[in-house]
């Protein structure tokens, strides 16, 4: 096959559209356009009947049923509303919530609010390789305990967490376990039943669907769990999400779901042997390190740092031919680096260092081929350059330097 | 963000990359910035005692394109300079050549101070007094 460029590797960000999920939210734009929540003409009607198929879809990737499905703007929406969903509606039976300190800032951002508002909230830390330590988890319960918010799989290091362990001990304690579930969704299998979710976020440009819409499921049964909405306005969605339907977005979603519920497996597998041959060859580097699980972890995600190199200007060396995410601080505005791969226990050094591959359904082994090239060269190019790779060479202990900090 | 031209080409084709003896009594080392923060950069003057004036200027830096674009032209205008001259340089001259936007600006300031350092550790082994630096904002 011949080579594409640039090369998309940033797939945890977002993903393409898949032309399959294009094709089927065309029609739902100008020809078929009705609001869902008209119950009285055929145009509602019709734009009901593409919802409630779409739920279906939805539901059936994640073994869940479609009443259990709310449609919501994205991810970071549905998070609030779990987070503070649950937070309200559970307000008599206690007010702590415990989460750990590698969640999605819409996660962590979302509990910062809560303690604003008079909630107890527990980070907890996580292992070296990112996992959470589950005695750690059961020991923060506490009878005011509400709800654990752990991640299933993580958007920089790929990392999965023991959902089922988790919501062993959740039950276990009688506190609900939501997950936010935007990075695992369609690219490992998730059952809601069988890992004992009770509320999930996911959304659809995570995996080949539009951007704009996402999904909170909400369990009715065993227990069957509630939320207070954030929106007010004609009680759409059981009253849980107000809002006019987005219709192509839903359908767009419902279509991505089915694809990959019929996909996913081969796909892990074949981005899992492409994810690996790239880190295998990257790994012959010096002092290059994964960051994080390389068993418990999401099949098309590798986190690498290579040491003594700076992170941007690593990417500055193929960013015309190669797009991927670094844990620099330089790629942010706020000049930190990742609080991710600092919660591994990463020194700041070796997080500025870090690249990020998000493999997707469409790279192919040609662009792995070039991307091994182009980051194998740099990184050797900038260690020539680097003052840092120079004195581990002569063997000076870093740490032996007083660093001017500013 | 977009990198300018001039940055991208003093990535691609950086100047003076290299390192000088640092026990030479006519050679000046800088080391300045840390790993955490990102960047380091090491600058080195080799001062012709005849004349007085940089004969060459060497960098190695760890950073991102911006701080190796920094550096690389700081090397550029040190060459065939007197040190007086060379502590002249301000780092908003740095940023005016590169165009520079101002989340980069602490590279140039890291330059200028790199500079300073190698002049200052030039003074030092040289028995001059070593100088005061004006402390920048990073």
């Amino acid at each position: 096959m011949e080579l594409k460029l640039p090369i998309y590797l940033d797939n945890n960000a977002t993903t393409p559209m898949d032309p399959r999920v294009l094709e089927a939210m065309l029609p739902y734009f100008v020809e078929k356009f009705g609001n869902a929540a008209s119950r009285n003409h055929s145009f509602g009607w019709e734009a009901e009947e593409a919802v409630d198929y779409a739920r279906e879809q939805v539901a059936k990737l994640i073994g869940a049923d479609a009443k259990e499905i709310i449609f919501t703007s994205g991810a970071t929406e549905a998070n609030n509303l779990a987070l503070k969903g649950v937070f309200e509606m559970y307000a008599t039976k206690g007010n702590h919530i415990i989460t750990c300190t590698t969640e999605h800032k819409a996660v962590l951002d979302a509990c910062k609010h809560i303690e604003k508002q008079g909630g107890q909230v527990t980070y907890l830390d996580v292992q070296a390789d990112g996992l959470i330590d589950l005695a750690a988890l059961e020991a923060a319960i506490t009878d005011k305990t509400i709800l654990i918010a752990i991640m299933y799989g993580n958007n920089e290091i790929g990392v999965i967490q023991p959902v089922r362990e988790i919501s062993k001990i959740a039950r276990k304690h009688g506190v609900l376990f939501f997950t936010d579930g935007t990075q695992a969704v369609g690219k490992v299998p998730v059952d809601v039943n069988a890992d004992g979710i009770d509320l999930m976020s996911f959304s659809g440009h995570k995996t080949y669907g539009p951007k704009g819409v996402g999904a909170l499921y909400v369990r009715r049964k065993n227990p069957r769990v509630k939320v207070t909405s954030q929106m007010d306005g004609g009680g759409h969605e059981r009253g849980m999400r107000s809002g006019t339907l987005n219709v192509p977005g839903i359908v767009g979603l419902g279509k991505a779901c089915e694809i990959a519920m019929h996909e996913m497996e081969a796909e892990g597998k074949r981005l899992s042997a492409m994810r690996d041959r790239l880190e295998n060859a990257l790994l012959q580097l010096e002092e290059a390190y994964v960051n994080g699980n390389r068993e418990h972890r999401l099949p098309h995600t590798t986190n690498i740092s290579f040491k003594y190199v700076e992170g941007e200007g690593l990417m500055m060396g193929f960013n015309k031919n190669i797009a991927l995410s670094s844990g620099s601080a330089c790629t942010s505005a706020s000049l930190e680096p990742s609080y991710v791969l600092k919660a591994l226990g990463l020194g700041d050094d070796l997080a500025h260092s870090s690249l990020r591959f998000g493999l997707g359904r469409f790279t192919t082994d040609e662009q792995i081929d070039f991307t091994i090239d182009a980051i194998k060269n740099t990184v050797l190019k900038l260690r020539e350059m680097s003052p840092l790779w120079e004195m581990y060479k002569e063997g000076i202990d870093l740490n032996s330097i007083e660093w001017a900090h500013h | 963000m977009a990198y300018s031209e001039k940055v991208i080409d003093h990535y691609s084709n950086p100047k003076n990359v290299g390192t000088l003896d640092k026990a030479k009594v006519n050679v000046g080392t800088g080391l300045v910035g840390a790993p955490e923060c990102g960047d380091v950069m090491r600058l080195q003057i080799e001062v012709d005692e005849q004349s007085g004036l940089i004969s060459d200027a060497k960098f190695k830096t760890f950073g991102c394109g911006s701080a190796i674009a920094s550096s690389s032209l700081a090397t550029e205008w040190l060459k065939g300079k007197s040190i007086d001259e060379a502590l002249s340089i301000d780092n908003m001259d740095i940023v005016e050549e590169l165009n520079l936007p101002p989340v980069k600006i602490h590279c140039s300031v890291l330059a200028e101070d790199a500079i300073k350092a190698a002049i200052n550790d030039y003074r030092v082994k040289n028995g001059l007094p070593e100088l005061v630096a004006e402390k920048k904002a990073h």
